[in-house]
């Protein structure tokens, strides 16, 4: 294992969300679930963060927010969808100004579903996020050896 | 000849001064989220932080940063060198706030608005300390008769028995130069959100790492002020001193996490207030006496 996988640092954005996800998404950050164990940091930062965790769904107002952080974040970093929501729209997919999941803005790693997402699909979600987020450290060494 | 002294000094501690650094950082994260009922990270976490940092691509906003973050981490480690090797007290402790300058610059420099006010903050923070650290400068100057830490070897007594005033004094400091809790008003190392990350909002991979590494650089430096109040001629007194480090370092978690981020307002005033009082009365005391 490589060191990109032991200090996942997080990112949270609450997109369009009813916080039904946001609320889930704090509580397996909050010290009952002690991420720290694992290295995780939940930071505000765009350029410290490794992984983006998006609750609901992109539209029109927020999808350049979503872009905004995303081009921010420094690589390699990971994309996962927190609920329905964030992964196709959810109830929301047919309102009037909802464009869809967050895969319509941004490249999306991971998905996890639910409404709301349960903590343990989180963890879930972010165990598999770390895993590729470890393939890209690799490849972005070997792009750098290369180079 | 003490100049070639320092440079040697500062190559071992170019090595040994983030080692240490970095599992006094460990421990730190470790007994905080005992102190919080929780499991914790490894001990070793700080150092995969870092190398992770430095294995994320490189960005930053302008090309001067790196530079700047570079002199302030070249300048924590003559500072390290200069103090262990024996050196000048007093040039140590210019060198240090040298690097603390650098690290102003390179936060201003990036020109947004988190990092000036980070900046802005930690520029209070130098002046709520300074006057504490030029007055202890001077107190074991009167107290060891010379300003090279290596003179502290050749008395018999312990220069904390006329200098415990002076002492307490570093004590209060310290907490605004490790920027722990009451006093973390430029860069945080809990609250990672936006203003409370201050002075490191645009810096990120490689930066953010060497920054690290200046921080764990100047941990063990100020451990190091800690300790040299109990050095005499008896070598077992550094076994002494290192215990007093350790002790000290404790009491600076358990105040980081039992109190609540202060204003400045509250920082400088008191910083001012207990360098006046502690500093100034013990540098009275030992003039006449």
């Amino acid at each position: 294992m490589g060191y990109a996988s032991k200090s996942p640092w997080v990112i949270h954005y609450d997109g369009s969300s009813c916080n039904g996800c946001d609320i889930e998404v704090l509580a397996t950050l909050c010290p009952g679930f002690d991420a720290e164990r694992f290295g995780v940091i939940n930071t505000g930062n765009p350029k410290h963060a490794d992984i983006f965790l998006v609750t609901g769904s992109v539209n029109e107002r927020n999808i350049d927010v979503v872009k905004e952080i995303y081009d921010q974040m420094v690589e390699p970093k990971v994309v996962i969808a927190c609920g329905i929501c964030a992964c196709t729209g959810g109830i929301f997919h047919d309102c009037y100004n909802v464009i869809g999941g967050v895969d319509k803005a941004i490249p999306v790693d991971v998905y996890a579903p639910g409404c709301a997402v349960r903590p343990e699909a989180i963890i879930d979600a972010v165990v598999q996020g770390i895993g590729i987020l470890e393939e890209k450290a690799e490849a972005l060494k070997a792009s750098k050896r290369g180079a | 000849m003490s100049i070639v002294y320092a440079l040697i000094g500062t190559l071992v501690f170019a090595v040994l001064g983030p080692v240490i650094g970095c599992l006094l950082a460990g421990l730190d994260r470790k007994i905080t989220a005992r102190m919080q009922g929780r499991v914790g990270p490894p001990l070793l976490q700080p150092y995969y932080d870092v190398r992770k940092l430095f294995g994320k691509e490189r960005v930053s906003v302008n090309t001067t940063e790196s530079a700047y973050v570079v002199a302030a981490l070249v300048f924590a480690l003559l500072a390290g060198g200069i103090f262990f090797s024996g050196g000048n007290l007093l040039m140590c402790v210019f060198v240090i706030t040298l690097s603390s300058l650098f690290f102003i610059v390179a936060a201003y420099s990036s020109c947004s608005p988190y990092s000036e006010i980070g900046a802005h903050r930690e520029t209070l923070q130098v002046m709520s300390y300074e006057p504490m650290i030029v007055l202890m400068t001077v107190v074991f100057y009167q107290a060891s008769g010379s300003f090279d830490v290596s003179n502290l070897f050749n008395i018999s007594i312990p220069i904390i028995g006329c200098t415990w005033l002076a002492f307490f004094g570093l004590l209060f400091v310290l907490t605004i130069k490790l920027r722990k809790s009451p006093f973390d008003l430029s860069m945080s190392h809990h609250a990672h959100q936006e203003i409370v990350r201050g002075m490191t909002t645009e810096m990120s991979g490689p930066t953010l790492a060497k920054i690290e590494i200046m921080h764990w650089c100047e941990t063990v430096l100020f451990l190091g002020w800690i300790g040299m109040f109990f050095i005499w001629l008896n070598p077992l007194s550094l076994v002494l001193a290192i215990i007093v480090a350790v002790l000290v370092y404790f009491l600076e978690i358990w105040i980081d996490n039992n109190f609540a981020r202060t204003k400045w307002q509250v920082m400088l005033g008191s910083a001012w207030f207990i360098a006046l009082v502690c500093g100034g009365l013990n540098v009275i005391v030992l003039m006449f006496v």
